[in-house]
């Protein structure tokens, strides 16, 4: 009886544990084996030669991929920036009872609920250098015509991904500021502060382990954006807006080098892996902070 | 110059009025505790005062001067809350500090300050710890530090002990009527517990029902209380109620019940004699009955007693007469026999007689 009742957690895990092992664990280990390989796709992977480490030696000499990881990291850093400071902006705007506010924080999330596809689709035309709603208004104004998806590829990118995330960032950090407690912002008034003083000293410091956890899903989910980019530019003009994810996908059906994705992959779970581990990190390390105010807190009752 | 003034204050939420038109003066230096039941208004009265609620109608005049459309800081005044309203992120130091730290004041004023105020409420070795690292009593001083370092003419305070337990309570309650003889400013205390506004006040205002119901020292209150409300709302165990009849009988009055028969006081004759023949309510404390077989039978009540609860030096005797529910506060040296009818003097200036209409008192 003892050892079922030990033994019921680990049966109730069993199939999401299968699920995991089949959907995750085996084409993570695949790719890891693949990525030691020069596989093409005419090969199976028993058929493709060991090169031991020699794709990822390669990659780092590549220019190409170099290029690829900087737009990735400048895409990832305009992004969680721009989108941490609107979204937190329009969140401290918005939090206060104002009339039909319902309804404009449900209009505020819908750009998040819009397949990326789509997303991606609307912004080109949009975008279009001649009938895009940008530039006819441009047009229209007076104003000269912008190249956005040529020269100004990235930042046009950008703009779209802002556009469709900020308002992750705005629930999250609205969420945040309601749960704040009421009175310690009364006090803070009667002590004195300002509303920029309450935001700085007050709101945003107890805001913050939302937003640290917030703002690294946010660079993880950036890391691996492709659809959006995939649809309004391809990557183009040249490597400009050539993310990684992007890479990887044209190195194994234009390239045909499976063993070269498979590595590039890898960097990118490296990459992503560090992020997680840092949020993982930083929870347990505030967990283990709250124990021990606890605990401090306990001793001198 | 009374130091806060509140005229016809009205708060109303949507339709509903909450408060129907306060009037009170505080005058300068002066304890003033708002009591009364949850929902009477007392902490919306306070936070209108703080500027933390807007004003529906009325003004608020502080030292002279109308506040109603002052932010809380240009008020010059400080609060303590029920759950503290502790900065969670700042150690004691920069909570009690941060109004100071606002105004731009020198270091070397704040660190003084700081010292001085935190050796008062007894937090001088905790000054490094956050809030979620001290104990509900030292939070309960931060707090209070924090409202003294802010050196403002008034202090208010939104039920600042109920958090604590039993113990600490009387505590901290008797460290507050400390500090507030020392430090001499205007002070109002907003509470549902009696024997903190019995205790602390200078001046007890009792609300209910967005009312003020009456206001005066404790033992005005106490003695004399204006209405029914008042008198079973202040004094523990409560005042004892019986429903009864003003008779004249041979040109004494007399207040005629189930069981009992009780010769009116002669100095309230005139009050009395307009209620002759109407319905009215006896109010009689627990300790204005005393255990006395020998008492005339129109000076006393037959009681039937039933449970003895034990208290102490005191006990509360619970009683029956005529279907009513009679407390009798005992010395407990001196017990009764339980389960038979024994009779109780009743101190004549102990009679309170209430309106059963209006509830206010004859």
């Amino acid at each position: 009886m003892k050892t079922a009742n030990r033994l019921t957690p680990y049966m109730f895990m069993a199939p999401a544990a299968l699920i995991m092992a089949i959907a995750l664990l085996y084409p993570l280990g695949y790719m890891v084996w693949g990525s030691f390989r020069d596989w093409n796709p005419s090969q199976t992977i028993g058929e493709a030669e060991f090169v031991g480490l020699k794709n990822y030696i390669t990659l780092w000499g590549d220019p190409n991929f170099r290029e690829s990881l900087g737009v990735t990291l400048r895409f990832a850093f305009f992004v969680v920036t721009f989108e941490m400071v609107i979204g937190v902006g329009l969140a401290l705007l918005l939090d206060r009872n104002i009339r039909g506010m319902s309804v404009l924080r449900t209009l505020f999330i819908l750009p998040m609920m819009i397949a990326p596809v789509v997303v991606g689709l609307m912004w080109r035309y949009m975008y279009h250098p001649t009938v895009g709603t940008f530039n006819r208004t441009l047009d229209g104004l007076g104003l000269g015509k912008i190249d956005w998806l040529g020269q100004h590829a990235l930042t046009s990118v950008i703009i779209a991904d802002i556009w469709q995330w900020t308002p992750f960032i705005f629930i999250l950090a609205l969420a945040a500021l309601q749960s704040l407690p009421r009175s310690a912002l009364e006090a803070a008034r009667i002590d004195g502060a300002t509303a920029w003083q309450q935001v700085w000293h007050i709101k945003l410091p107890l805001m913050m382990p939302v937003l640290i956890v917030t703002g690294l899903l946010r660079l993880i989910d950036a890391f691996k954006v492709l659809e959006v980019i995939l649809v309004m530019t391809e990557g183009g003009p040249g490597l400009s807006t050539e993310i990684l994810a992007l890479r990887i996908s044209r190195t194994a059906t234009e390239f045909r080098e499976l063993g070269v994705a498979a590595a590039m992959s890898n960097y990118l779970l490296i990459l992503l892996l560090g992020l997680t581990l840092a949020m993982f990190a930083f929870t347990r390390w505030q967990e283990a902070r709250a124990r021990r105010v606890r605990a401090a807190a306990e001793e001198d009752l | 110059m009374p130091a806060i003034q509140l005229e016809k204050l009205v708060k109303r939420y949507g339709n509903v009025e909450v408060l129907h038109g306060i009037d009170l003066q505080m005058a300068d230096h002066e304890f003033t505790v708002l009591v009364g039941p949850s929902g009477c208004g007392k902490s919306t009265t306070l936070r209108m005062i703080a500027g933390l609620e807007d004003v529906s109608d009325g003004e608020i005049y502080i030292d002279g001067k109308p506040v109603k459309h002052l932010e809380p800081k240009a008020r010059d005044l400080a609060m303590v809350f029920q759950d503290y309203a502790l900065y969670p992120h700042m150690n004691v130091a920069k909570n009690i500090s941060f109004a100071l730290r606002l105004q731009r004041r020198p270091k070397a004023e704040i660190d003084a300050k700081v010292r001085d105020v935190a050796e008062m409420v007894g937090l001088t070795e905790f000054l490094h710890r956050k809030p979620g690292e001290l104990s509900g009593g030292q939070r309960q001083r931060v707090a209070m530090a924090r409202a003294l370092a802010k050196d403002s003419a008034l202090f208010l305070f939104d039920e600042p002990l109920s958090n604590l337990d039993a113990k600490l309570r009387g505590q901290m309650r008797a460290e507050l009527a400390l500090m507030s003889q020392r430090v001499q400013k205007n002070m109002i205390y907003v509470t549902h517990d009696q024997i903190e506004a019995m205790t602390l006040a200078d001046r007890i205002v009792v609300m209910h029902g967005g009312y003020i119901q009456q206001q005066g020292t404790p033992e005005e209150l106490f003695k004399r209380p204006a209405n029914k409300f008042v008198a079973g709302f202040l004094g523990t165990p409560p005042m004892n109620f019986l429903d009864c009849e003003v008779v004249d009988e041979g040109g004494a009055m007399h207040a005629v019940g189930k069981g009992f028969r009780l010769r009116l006081p002669a100095d309230k004759a005139a009050a009395i004699n307009a209620h002759s023949g109407r319905d009215v309510t006896l109010g009689i404390r627990p300790s204005d009955l005393t255990f006395d077989a020998d008492a005339a039978r129109d000076s006393a009540l037959n009681l039937r007693t039933v449970v003895s609860e034990y208290i102490g030096a005191q006990s509360v005797l619970l009683c029956e007469c005529g279907g009513a529910k009679v407390m009798v506060e005992i010395n407990s040296e001196k017990p009764v026999a339980l389960g038979s009818e024994l009779r109780f003097a009743v101190n004549p200036t102990g009679i309170h007689l209430f309106d059963r209409q209006t509830e206010a008192v004859i």
